[in-house]
């Protein structure tokens, strides 16, 4: 019956590595894999009190409905066109930064300032709101008391959607950059430096040293990042919009994104059925795209392949 | 030519130093407007708004804060709890499979590894998990459940796989094979000595995870003495937005709570812990980041 060269051998053989991998083995067994089996929700008018596969089915009428109320487009336009601000400014300034503060040489200034920089990171989310609830709350914020003593209007940042669009970029680049400029800035120790001696000697300022020698060096983590951004780029930052937005509907327009409306469905309204069907459309659909952008980058590069 | 690519550097630092000041000074603001609205009076605050240098020095905030301690402290043991049991067993666990994945006589290590990254690629979202969770494994108001989803990533195993084959030549491995060690003896006496570094790294990232996770409370926990430290202060920040709120709209005085200096007071104590622990532990951090960008 068993293969006495198959599995089975092999079980028994390397039975104490198979036992060390068990239990991150189930863990993804219990947490990832068997949620998938709920899938079949999305495909429901869900019921508390019966199981899974006798709640009665509806086919696709979740999805239509999140389709013709042009929720599902809304919130797909959102998390993307967040996600790929969060990719362009994140990338672009962190490399600015790492680039300025590698050229600084005085020692205990450059690991100050990187400390500071990198700090906003290891706060959390809930203090987050704290912060922006300071400065921008219309009563007592620092902005508007800032605003007052120079004789200006205060501004109602809390019932200003458009406002929200800059505050979020804002403040996840505030969270962020500290953390992706730590990377670029270890690829730049990584440069050797016999490439920027060779051109001082050529005669090139600091200016084309960097144009010509730090910013091509930095083209593989820039890419090995981006293409690691895009792989998710259907899943929006959960934390950050919730904590900032939380329930006031007021924003929602320029705010909502998949994993807020999800969260919404499931915590305020409990309507099982719609939010796993959100849900699901989030994960197939950025699945899809996951396989598209891993297929042509293999076709135009295998080296930075995800996968 | 000398003295032109003296002025070109004097610019270029110039330039530098100014940017990096200002980001510098911009992460930091936040913190300090914290920081000096805690020991502000609370009703210099509502008066005078939040302003960088306390306009009326006050320790009413602390004070209204360690009158009735039991509840933030209940809070901070449930959340020291869940951030020492879960950094412990996801140690264990994230290091027993980094070992395994990189051993190179291990047939099924890439089978296994792509079953782990998957789970990044593809997911069942939130909801049927939130059912599995609570209507299936019943684990609802446990501890159980503040732990067990924080356990590992597919990221952190795969910082873990990178350390270890870094850190542990395969010839070491091979030898103490021959000297008749088997996988488990290796992977204590050797494997963790010999990647403490990577350990401490993953360790960190997950021991700040789960002091930061307010989303399992939110989600899991109806019974407010099992609130997690940060869940518990994002309550405490809402009932007394709402507790204001209604002042303001009824006209009614609120009496003699200060609402706006408690919640900076309450903030400065649940971040306390980070920011002192923050100058020992960066480095680990930023080593992890630089070897994590390595693929594997």
């Amino acid at each position: 019956m068993f293969k006495k060269h198959g599995i089975l051998k092999e079980l028994v053989a390397n039975r104490l590595m198979f036992l060390m991998l068990l239990p991150t083995l189930l863990f993804f067994l219990i947490n990832s894999y068997t949620p998938m089996v709920g899938i079949y929700y999305a495909f429901t008018q869900f019921d508390f009190n019966t199981s899974l596969f006798n709640s009665q089915f509806v086919g696709l009428k979740n999805f239509e409905f999140l389709w013709k109320s042009g929720v599902l487009l809304k919130l797909t336009l959102n998390t993307i066109g967040y996600n790929i601000a969060f990719i362009l400014l994140g990338n672009v300034l962190a490399i600015a930064l790492a680039i300025l503060l590698s050229e600084l040489k005085t020692q205990w200034f450059k690991k100050t300032t990187q400390s500071i920089m990198f700090l906003p990171y290891f706060v959390s989310f809930v203090i987050l709101s704290v912060i922006v609830y300071n400065v921008f709350n219309y009563e007592s914020g620092f902005l508007n008391t800032t605003l007052a003593k120079f004789g200006a209007e205060p501004v109602d940042v809390y019932n200003t959607p458009w406002i929200w669009i800059f505050l979020i970029i804002l403040f996840y680049l505030w969270k962020n950059l500290g953390y992706s400029m730590v990377i670029y800035l270890a690829t730049i120790t990584g440069i050797s430096d016999e490439y920027y001696e060779a051109a001082k000697i050529d005669g090139a300022n600091i200016f084309q040293r960097v144009w010509y020698i730090t910013v091509p060096m930095l083209k593989t983590t820039f890419v090995m990042l981006l293409l690691f951004a895009l792989g998710s780029i259907m899943k929006g930052q959960f934390d950050l919009f919730y904590q900032l937005v939380g329930n006031n509907g007021m924003l929602y327009n320029t705010t909502d994104i998949l994993d807020t409306y999800v969260y919404r469905s499931l915590k305020v309204t409990f309507d099982i059925g719609m939010s796993t069907a959100a849900g699901l459309y989030q994960s197939l659909f950025g699945f899809i795209l996951i396989m598209t952008v891993n297929y042509i980058i293999k076709k135009i590069n295998s080296d930075y392949a995800l996968f | 030519m000398k003295i032109k690519e003296e002025s070109s550097m004097k610019w270029f630092r110039l330039i530098a130093f100014a940017v990096i000041v200002l980001s510098s000074a911009a992460c930091l603001f936040p913190f300090l407007l914290i920081v000096s609205a805690s020991l502000t009076q609370n009703e210099a605050i509502i008066r005078d708004g939040y302003n960088l240098i306390p306009t009326v020095f006050s320790l009413e905030g602390y004070e209204t804060v360690f009158r009735f301690p039991q509840q933030v402290l209940r809070a901070y043991g449930v959340t020291a709890f869940t951030t020492v049991a879960g950094t412990a067993l996801g140690l264990f666990f994230m290091t027993m499979a980094g070992y395994v994945l990189q051993r190179k006589d291990f047939k099924y290590r890439n089978f296994f590894s792509f079953m782990i990254y998957f789970t990044t690629l593809f997911g069942g979202g939130l909801v049927p998990w939130y059912i599995l969770m609570t209507k299936y494994l019943k684990l609802t108001d446990t501890m159980t459940v503040l732990i067990f989803p924080g356990l590992m990533t597919p990221f952190l195993i795969i910082l873990m796989k990178n350390f270890i084959r870094s850190a542990v030549p395969d010839e070491v491995i091979e030898s103490a094979k021959i000297d008749g060690a088997n996988d488990f003896t290796i992977y204590s006496r050797i494997v963790l000595q010999l990647s403490m570094p990577g350990i401490a790294t993953v360790g960190l990232f997950l021991a700040l995870q789960y002091w930061n996770d307010w989303f399992t409370s939110s989600l899991f926990i109806n019974d407010t003495t099992k609130y997690q430290l940060q869940y518990y202060l994002y309550n405490v920040i809402n009932a007394m937005s709402f507790v204001a709120q209604m002042g303001a709209g009824t006209g009614v005085s609120l009496g003699d709570m200060p609402t706006e200096s408690t919640k900076m007071a309450m903030s400065i104590i649940v971040t306390g812990p980070i920011l002192f622990l923050y100058p020992f532990v960066q480095r680990y951090f930023v080593k992890g980041l630089t070897i994590g960008a390595v693929k594997g």
